[in-house]
């Protein structure tokens, strides 16, 4: 008699079978793939999304160009990600909480922050600051430390009663680290209204997705904490929107956390201190021009009669007059006032940095 | 052979020189190779990290010894404190010394209490390179210097070079160090020139160096202030006052005796130190002075430092941040009870 042969399925098969489907409403030819959403599309929506995708694209170009003539200090361009971003601050509720990263300026801008927030990339506090009542806090640098930080407020609103929900913003990069998880196992633990969004851009600095993570998906990880996840085109400003809004409806009714991935791709470099050509493939990077969220939305606005070439060019001037006007503004700031560098470090200076500053003002009053 | 070559170009030398020498030295960090499996890229034009100080290393030594790691510093960190601790010498990059935040806990109460909790029949031979310093325009989270942290604490060894000959001589005595060491690179000596000799050769762990000697006072500087302390040197010299100028290269373990007999032999002290003045290298050696040296001192021991603020991104504020030759000299001044300040 043969052997008895043990099948042992679970241990070949040691990949877990989780499959998310990518989410898309729109596809990059511009036409609706999916139906469900077609009720809730009209001109005025479609062309409050150009509009903003258009300020976003000329202000993220304008700003490489200041910093290219040392008008500007190092920055992070966030070109190829507009739809993203905007997508999703477009789906908040006014008094929603934000926590962007240094790349998600169109989020920030398109929440409420206004073009002022360049000088920040000059040094200036005046750019980290949101206008009065609006949640938005200023652009996390270090990497996936605002996780924890977004499910944090995210219990405190609940634990107020209010019916405020955040967003929280951050790369492929930052699932590698402690605190996305320990974030995402807070807010799933006390159902903390909170949508976590990826943007999966492919790229950390240097180190692409593959090497990041031995995992298929980020938005797998949404099964190991118990949240629901999304995984979407990030390239397809109405996926973003329509999956954002739900989410953070579900947040808001007390379904707790979510996990979005979407899916886009950076074209720039990590910031224009770095060169991608010395790690990537820069003629690929180009080609995915053709998965473009800007180009993607005129095609659709062509296709629905939405608006045609004038309409869409007299949106890019108006954006670029408005830019053009806000770099004037940035660029006749007075210069930065000394006390900020003292008074904003406790309530009140300490004796210490009291004494520092009287040191330093009258280091200066000789020097003059 | 002894030829000028900058501050990076000394440090990726030591790193190239110690994993031919050692097959067990390994390089991990985040960007440390870059172009990680991109097909038109050869490795000989890999990025070699954010400021290029290991570019090159990948292509003699492979990816196999040259890791691009997740955005992990705790995986990295800890992952080179145990590597360490069985059989392996792993150097970990720490990109910015800002970021210990998030990995404390691997050096704090892994790597630095191994030894002693195995009752010493464990050791880490472990080196992490991290950058530090103002002055590059990279705001409060990217130019801290946290060195006086690591100093306070009990199992590692720390040490500033402030030449690209001690740089490469203390980082290849880093790496065949049996325990811990945290090795501080200023970013903005990275194109700082300098003699290197071509071969192997090591900067003792613990031994400062007189880089002027003087008679009239001692000043003493941490990594890039010594340099700061050299150029004052230099203009108080033109005035007839010769400074001496020690640099500890070491914080830990210090070289208390070079310092001590600086000052018995010129009576002053002055110290320069871009950390935040509480508890950092300036506070801590004016202490051991004064504890030690009392006798020596005909005068109160000066320290310049940053005030006690973070870092401003603000170009005009950084400026003034650091301290600066025209500090020292003021400051010098005041030690000398000059009626009239000096000025450059």
């Amino acid at each position: 008699m043969a052997a008895k042969v043990i099948s042992t399925p679970l241990l070949s098969e040691h990949k877990i079978n989780v499959h998310f489907p990518v989410q898309q409403v729109v596809n990059h030819q511009g036409q609706l793939v999916d139906p469900v959403y077609e009720s809730a599309i009209n001109e005025e929506l479609a062309q409050t999304f150009y509009r903003q995708l258009v300020r976003m694209r000329t202000l993220d170009r304008k700003a490489k160009s200041l910093q290219r003539q040392g008008r500007l200090g190092t920055y992070p361009p966030f070109e190829g990600q507009e739809a993203a971003q905007v997508g999703s601050a477009l789906a908040l509720e006014a008094d929603d909480w934000m926590f962007p990263t240094y790349r998600d300026h169109a989020a920030s801008i398109t929440f409420g922050k206004s073009y002022g927030i360049l000088s920040s990339w000059n040094g200036r506090v005046e750019g980290n600051l949101p206008p009065a009542g609006k949640k938005i806090l200023p652009p996390s640098v270090p990497i996936a430390t605002q996780l924890p930080l977004a499910a944090g407020a995210a219990m405190a609103a609940k634990f107020k009663g209010s019916s405020e929900a955040v967003i929280a913003y951050f790369g492929d990069g930052a699932t590698s680290e402690g605190d996305f998880h320990e974030g995402l196992n807070f807010a799933s633990v006390y159902q903390a209204p909170v949508v976590f969004f990826n943007q999966n851009n492919g790229y950390a600095i240097s180190l692409p997705i593959h090497k990041q993570m031995n995992s298929e998906t980020i938005v797998q990880k949404a099964v190991a904490y118990d949240i629901p996840g999304v995984r979407l085109d990030g390239n397809d400003i109405f996926a973003v929107y329509f999956q954002t809004k739900k989410a953070l409806e579900r947040a808001r009714n007390g379904g707790g956390p979510t996990l979005i991935e979407a899916i886009t791709w950076r074209y720039g470099a990590h910031t224009t201190a770095d060169d991608p050509s010395k790690y990537r493939d820069q003629q690929e990077s180009e080609e995915r021009r053709e998965y473009d969220p800007v180009t993607r939305l005129e095609h659709f606005i062509k296709r629905n009669g939405y608006g045609d070439d004038a309409w869409m060019d007299s949106v890019q001037i108006e954006a670029s007059e408005e830019i053009e006007e806000a770099v004037k503004e940035m660029e006749s700031m007075p210069p930065p006032d000394i006390n900020d560098m003292y008074d904003f470090i406790f309530a009140a200076p300490t004796w210490t940095i009291a004494e520092h500053k009287q040191q330093y003002l009258k280091h200066l009053q000789e020097e003059e | 052979m002894a030829r000028t070559i900058s501050m990076s170009e000394a440090i990726n030398e030591a790193i190239a020189l110690a994993m031919r020498k050692d097959p067990d030295v390994v390089l991990l960090g985040e960007d440390v190779a870059g172009g990680a499996e991109v097909d038109h890229l050869q490795d000989e034009d890999a990025w070699g990290g954010v400021l290029g100080v290991t570019k090159g290393l990948v292509q003699e030594f492979g990816r196999e010894r040259i890791l691009d790691t997740p955005i992990a510093e705790a995986g990295y960190m800890g992952a080179a404190m145990a590597a360490a601790s069985t059989g392996l010498r792993p150097i970990a990059e720490l990109m910015f010394n800002d970021f210990i935040g998030s990995c404390l806990d691997e050096v704090l109460n892994q790597g630095a209490k191994f030894r002693y909790m195995f009752g010493g029949k464990a050791q880490v031979p472990v080196t992490v390179r991290t950058m530090h310093g103002a002055g590059f325009r990279a705001a409060a989270q990217h130019s801290q210097s946290l060195y006086a942290l690591f100093t306070s604490i009990p199992g590692l060894k720390v040490v500033v070079p402030s030449t690209p000959y001690d740089a490469k001589g203390l980082l290849l005595a880093a790496i065949e160090d049996n325990d811990p060491v945290i090795f501080f690179e200023d970013k903005t000596l990275y194109n700082m020139t300098g003699e290197v000799p071509e071969g192997y050769y090591t900067v003792p762990i613990g031994k400062a160096d007189v880089k002027r000697e003087g008679s009239d006072l001692t000043i003493v500087g941490i990594g890039k202030q010594v340099n700061t302390a050299l150029e004052a040197a230099g203009h108080l010299a033109g005035r007839g006052i010769e400074a001496e100028v020690v640099d500890p290269r070491s914080l830990s373990p210090l070289d208390e005796e070079t310092i001590l007999s600086s000052v018995a032999k010129t009576n002053r002290l002055v110290i320069v130190d871009e950390a935040n003045p509480r508890c950092n290298l300036a506070t801590d050696i004016a202490a051991i002075v004064a504890d030690k040296g009392f006798d020596s001192l005909d005068a109160p021991i000066k320290r310049i430092t940053a005030p006690h603020t973070p870092v401003p991104f603000s170009p005009p504020l950084e400026d003034r941040y650091l301290p600066s030759p025209e500090k020292v000299i003021q400051a010098v001044s005041e030690l000398l009870g000059e009626t009239s300040s000096l000025s450059l």
